[in-house]
């Protein structure tokens, strides 16, 4: 199944990246021949099998509901591009 | 004399001997990477400050005998996708150039209170996005036994540090060959343990199913050092498991007779480099003639495990890489006017090119109406994949392989060609994906005086036995000992 100019840019959308004219060409032949390569998992016979999330079998680990102090707020905010009133600042959304 | 090439347990036994204090080490160290980095290129950031005020407050305690262990006094590199408060964590990612977190990472915590002393940050493929750190947002790194070649990736800054004697052992991640491929490459000794073994927290995430933190050493002893201060179960890392951990350095057993050793029949096939493959049977009997039982096994869906792993790790990337936004940490746009643009300009600027195909590859495979074709298929096949080596276990202790199909390739050589860069991890990925223990220790060089790896599997949780096995072989072998020529 080969990939298209508009799947590249539709996945690029989604993945939210703006790419130039000159990654779209470049992905659409990378990611097609590595979908390609991939599609060799398609002949194998899964039938009955489960998926499998994660390799050492995991389910619902629970701890005490326990307060403890977090991060503190200045070192957390410190790290952000921007603030103002110890909030992350963004553009404006409405 | 040199120190930095000294092994742990060495520099161990000189500490507390008191020949030497912790900041002779350093001094060796820093002197070293002065001289040697330059051309190496390892580190994205040294810490030498933090360095000489840990060695000094461990110089303490062990005048004082006091909280002495294995690890006080040694200085330890560290990839940089792990968090040290106040410290720059770049992934080797122009996204977090200028990122100070505010926490530290379990493992890293764990090392301090051992008494070990942090020499600075080490180069990386972009979010550990690779297999010969070319894809490092900054510079790539070289490989000390041949400058003009890949140290491998995508912890090839930690393997190329400690192989050029620019810290005595290092911290790498591994999530689909990450520790082993650059171990291998540059002739030193490492692991990844267990899934679940040792926590990931502070680790900046990958692919979330498979990463895994271990040591790069000279040694499987050194190794089994680290790895026993930085294993454990960790509250803040619900995947990391609550078992025991063993002295895994003290429990050291190089007694082979009657180990069951597998060679599974899909390692040895055609394209790997007959060096390779040559050294890596030597090996094998040098285990036979020592009493190990060798026996021809298969894993029958290995061709697989590339593909499955390049459907999951990029699946479970572009979800993790989906944080960075530029709003909390990391690179901002300033120019957008909203906020989707402001994702989208600053994802733009801030990722590199392995990092956007990786994301966009794992968003295409989770998008509605692909998921099932790819996503949910290939989680089956990688139960497929698991199932092979359950079996295998059932007839044999560890299996051995080559660690890479091939020994250090040239800068620029597949950088431009994904799919065969993928390739150099054939070998390391199927048992990740199993969540399995594997080491990659040096067996010997090929005719361009390159260090070739060799690999041993374990079961879960089984780590003692391939570092068992891994010092058996640097028992009654010399390789682990050569040190490359640097020019």
């Amino acid at each position: 199944m080969a990939i298209t100019r508009k799947d590249v840019e539709y996945i690029a959308n989604l993945s939210r990246l703006t790419i130039s004219d000159v990654e779209i060409e470049e992905y659409t032949k990378q990611l097609s021949e590595i979908l390609e390569h991939v599609n060799r998992l398609q002949k194998i016979n899964t039938d009955n099998i489960e998926p499998m999330s994660y390799a050492v079998e995991i389910k619902n680990i629970y701890r005490d509901d326990i307060n403890e102090p977090s991060i503190d707020r200045k070192k957390v905010l410190d790290a952000a591009p921007i603030t103002e009133k110890n909030c992350f600042k963004v553009p404006k959304i409405i | 004399m040199e120190l930095y090439y000294e092994t742990i347990e060495n520099l161990h036994s000189m500490l507390i001997s008191k020949k030497i204090k912790p900041k002779d080490i350093l001094d060796d160290v820093f002197k070293r990477i002065d001289t040697i980095d330059p051309k190496i290129k390892a580190y994205i950031l040294y810490t030498k400050e933090l360095a000489y005020k840990m060695a000094e407050e461990v110089e303490n305690r062990i005048m004082k005998n006091e909280n002495i262990t294995e690890l006080t006094g040694i200085p330890i590199g560290i990839k940089d996708n792990m968090v040290l408060e106040g410290f720059q964590t770049t992934c080797a990612a122009r996204m977090l150039e200028n990122y100070k977190p505010p926490y530290t990472a379990t493992v890293l915590k764990k090392l301090k209170i051992a008494g070990a002393v942090f020499t600075g940050k080490l180069n990386m493929d972009e979010y550990a996005f690779g297999s010969s750190t070319e894809n490092s947002g900054f510079f790539p790194t070289h490989n000390p036994w041949d400058l003009s070649r890949v140290p491998g990736g995508s912890s090839g800054g930690s393997a190329a540090a400690v192989a050029a004697g620019m810290c005595i052992a290092a911290l790498g991640s591994d999530t689909g060959g990450s520790i082993k491929q650059p171990a291998a490459l540059c002739g030193v000794t490492g692991l990844k343990p267990t899934y679940g073994r040792v926590s990931r927290f502070g680790l900046v995430a990958f692919g979330s199913s498979l990463d895994q933190i271990g040591p790069i050493t000279w040694t499987a002893k050194d190794n089994a050092i680290i790895l026993k201060y930085i294993a454990g179960h960790d509250k803040n890392d619900s995947t990391s498991v609550n078992l025991n951990v063993p002295d895994y350095y003290k429990n050291i057993n190089i007694d082979v007779k009657g180990l069951r050793i597998g060679l599974p029949d899909e390692y040895f096939i055609e394209g790997i480099d007959n060096d390779v493959k040559q050294k890596v049977l030597d090996a094998v009997k040098l285990f036979e003639k020592n009493g190990a039982i060798i026996k021809r096994i298969n894993l029958p869906h290995t061709e697989y495990a590339i593909d499955v792993y390049y459907v999951i790790a990029t699946a479970e990337a572009s979800s993790n890489l989906a944080r960075f936004d530029g709003v909390q940490y990391g690179l901002r746009d300033f120019e957008a006017d909203n906020t989707i643009d402001m994702y989208k300009r600053s994802r733009q600027k801030g990722f590199g090119k392995e990092t956007k195909r990786r994301i966009m590859l794992g968003t295409y495979v989770l998008s509605s109406g692909y998921y099932e074709a790819y996503y949910k298929k290939a989680q089956k096949v990688r139960r497929l994949i698991k199932n092979d080596f359950d079996n295998a276990f059932k007839e044999v202790d560890i299996i051995i392989t080559p660690t890479s199909p091939t020994t250090a390739f040239k800068i620029g050589e597949k950088v431009n060609d994904p799919l065969t860069m993928y390739l150099s991890d054939i070998f390391t990925i199927a048992p990740n994906l199993a969540g399995l223990p594997a080491i990659s220790i040096c067996c010997g060089f090929d005719k361009n005086n390159l260090p070739i790896g060799l690999q041993i599997i374990g079961k879960h949780f089984s780590e003692q036995d391939i570092l068992n096995a891994s010092a058996f072989f640097q028992e009654n072998t010399d390789y682990h000992r050569k040190k490359p020529v640097i020019l």
